[in-house]
């Protein structure tokens, strides 16, 4: 990370807390921005985020570990989601992602041999008439493969 | 419908679902086409109309009505062109007038009477389809009027709880409060279940007049959307919708020219299956951990930062309009029992043709997995269909004949929840399914009360040592017991309800756990 970003993320988090002011709901749309512009939180952020929202630490603290979303380490450049709920386990999840696995080498849970690829499991994209569902890269994929996900990771491995 | 020029309209859904089967590259393609045939068209991005076998669906309007064409891929869209389907032509993807197929026209499509007919985006379409007309009624109405409309609808809860609307905003107008909320739950994380993001994406602007309408009836002028993160397009689309509605007045401080104010902003959960529940919700929406309240106070006396609140579901709040159009009496005469008006089903799974059906209560389950979904897509047979998200019921086909209404559910042990419908062919292992069910209650359970924070995990490890046979007896009793204590003992629906797929699980297919019968207590098949 380059050493300038502190600042750069404090005005981010200032911005989005004012917008908001008559509001409240600080913690978790800071902790939401920090995200955004860095894909992840840095230690560093939790205590910027208590000190701009005036909480503790602690405080901060629960509310970044209490959301699946948030993360303290760096995302892959490739991040593929497959949706493991019940309506995509009737359509053959727990197949494909066997199949993942298999012919992709790749654990959901886990980052590809590279690094240049993370698969995680999400519960429900809402997609549950056309599953099984996944989301690569942010581009959400129906009646998902093996195949519709290597075409749209676009020859990354 | 199309303006008054004799450019032909195509219709492209934008919704997630749509767009995961390909609808961008089918609407690219169109517009490609009909640059290279020198034809001028007008492709509008429509919402998804919830027939999901047939998307994308590409519909051509004509002196008819709107013909269809689905489920289309880019690769056929020469030949859509080549068999004139800008005049309606036959081609083998043509599902002919779309509001005269059996699959639509059989429905009654009340909260949904937009979806996937209108531009979500377009203020103009919106009211030429009769948007707007209910708020404009609303606010030559007093506060009372409008809750007593809502009230004697029946209209009640469609996030699963099924709790009256018209009392708990009742009880929010009574209130003194100078500040009051509107919260509106779409925090859809039941899998199985995406009718409130299709119609956010499909129709946004009813959402935003429900809403504006709630705020009318109750006191109150600011709401809040809670959207999950999982759902993009609809955050995308809501945003998008309420700007524009600030842009033409009918949000903001001078609501469509009444000095009235609504405000409505958007917030983003952040992957919490239990911020659903409406108290971890607010929690949530306060900016802390999304762990759930002790009730009482109700959210409708002390809700969002302690004020009185009306916690609705999104399908709850998008049917209002309707009900203040038509009027209460008309909005009533549909259901059964205590079940008033219309549900929106979802159909999904394992099933041929999945989608939304918005129904009068009361259908069978029967005629929606077997007569619009016909059957399994994988073409075995069904085994079992889970109604109302992962805390509802596994129910045999036996139960089949079942009228879909929150009391005929509850009587024989399940819920109808946001009325999801899950289809399960016959290689599902009910063992299985109910492993998964207190697996997620383990990984999704806020951690507040012990039954369910604990429950859950030795609910997994209990469920391992009965597949494997290990002292079955003994811990087929422990699973009832523990199942008892995570149904009287949670403070919510997460611990209290995972209990409903177990026992179901268990009660409909005792053969998947390696047991024979269940007779007041257990017999083990191996003993």
């Amino acid at each position: 990370m380059s050493t300038t970003w502190p600042v750069v993320v404090a005005e981010d988090i200032r911005d989005s807390i004012t917008h908001f002011a008559h509001i409240d709901g600080s913690v978790l749309r800071a902790l939401q921005t920090v995200q955004t512009k860095f894909g992840y939180v840095p230690d560093d952020a939790l205590n910027m985020v208590a000190d701009i929202c005036n909480v503790s630490r602690a405080e901060v603290y629960g509310v970044f570990t209490y959301y699946s979303d948030f993360r303290s380490t760096p995302p892959a450049p490739n991040i593929v989601k497959i949706c493991v709920a019940e309506a995509c386990q009737a359509n053959g999840s727990d197949a494909l992602v066997d199949a993942i696995r298999n012919e992709m080498g790749l654990d959901v849970h886990a980052k590809s041999r590279s690094g240049d690829v993370e698969a995680a499991p999400v519960f429900c994209l809402g997609n549950c008439a056309l599953g099984p569902s996944a989301v690569v890269n942010n581009q959400i994929l129906g009646r998902v493969t093996v195949a519709k996900i290597r075409a749209a990771l676009g020859g990354v491995q | 419908m199309s303006p008054a020029t004799d450019l032909t309209m195509i219709y492209v859904p934008r919704d997630a679902a749509s767009i995961s089967v390909g609808a961008d590259e089918v609407a690219k393609r169109i517009e490609e086409e009909a640059a290279k045939r020198g034809i001028t068209i007008k492709v509008v991005r429509n919402g998804s109309r919830g027939a999901m076998w047939l998307e994308p669906l590409v519909e051509v309007s004509t002196a008819n009505g709107r013909v269809g064409y689905g489920p289309v891929e880019p690769g056929d869209v020469d030949a859509l062109f080549d068999c004139g389907f800008l005049e309606g032509g036959e081609h083998s993807l043509s599902v002919g007038i779309v509001d005269k197929h059996a699959w639509f026209a059989k429905q009654s499509r009340l909260t949904f009477a937009r979806v996937g007919i209108v531009d979500p985006l377009s203020v103009s379409d919106y009211e030429a389809h009769g948007g707007f007309l209910a708020l404009r009624k609303a606010l030559a109405m007093d506060p009372e009027g409008i809750v007593d409309e809502v009230a004697s609808s029946g209209l009640r809860g469609r996030g699963g709880a099924g709790f009256p609307a018209g009392i708990k905003w009742r009880t929010v107008l009574q209130t003194s409060a100078t500040q009051k909320y509107i919260c509106c739950n779409a925090d859809e994380g039941d899998s199985g279940t995406f009718a409130d993001r299709i119609l956010m994406e499909g129709d946004p602007f009813t959402l935003i007049e429900g809403m504006t309408i709630a705020g009318l009836a109750v006191g109150a002028t600011q709401g809040l959307i809670y959207i999950r993160s999982e759902y993009p397009h609809a955050i995308a689309a809501m945003q998008s919708a309420i700007l524009l509605a600030n842009e033409f007045k009918i949000l903001g401080d001078d609501v469509l020219g009444s000095g009235r104010s609504f405000e409505i902003e958007v917030r983003v959960g952040a992957g919490s299956y239990v911020c659903g529940e409406e108290t971890a919700m607010l929690e949530s929406l306060e900016g802390k951990r999304g762990v759930v309240r002790a009730k009482p106070p109700l959210p409708a006396i002390e809700g969002l930062f302690g004020k009185p609140t009306v916690v609705n579901n999104v399908m709850t709040l998008a049917s209002v309009p309707w009900i203040i159009n038509n009027g209460a009496a008309a909005y009533h005469d549909f259901g059964t029992g205590r079940s008033r008006g219309t549900q929106v089903f979802q159909l999904a799974g394992n099933i041929a043709r999945g989608g939304i059906l918005e129904l009068a209560f009361g259908v069978s389950l029967r005629e929606l997995v077997d007569g619009f979904g016909e059957g399994t897509r994988t073409g075995l047979a069904v085994k079992t269909v889970q109604v109302g998200g992962p805390l509802g019921s596994y129910l045999p086909t036996s139960a089949f004949d079942i009228s879909m209404d929150y009391e005929s559910l509850l009587a024989i042990g399940g819920m109808l929840g946001h009325g999801g419908v899950v289809v399960f062919d016959e290689t599902v292992n009910m063992a299985k399914q109910a492993r998964f069910a207190m697996a997620f209650c383990a990984e999704e359970s806020c951690g507040k009360c012990t039954p369910c924070r604990i429950g859950a995990i030795r609910g997994v490890e209990t469920i391992d040592k009965i597949v494997a046979g290990e002292r079955r007896r003994e811990n087929l009793e422990l699973l009832l017991d523990l199942c008892e204590v995570m149904t009287d003992g949670s403070l919510c629906a997460m611990g209290g309800l995972t209990p409903l797929p177990v026992k179901s699980a268990l009660d409909n297919f005792p053969a998947d756990f390696g047991i024979e019968v269940l007779v007041g207590g257990v017999r083990d098949a191996t003993a």
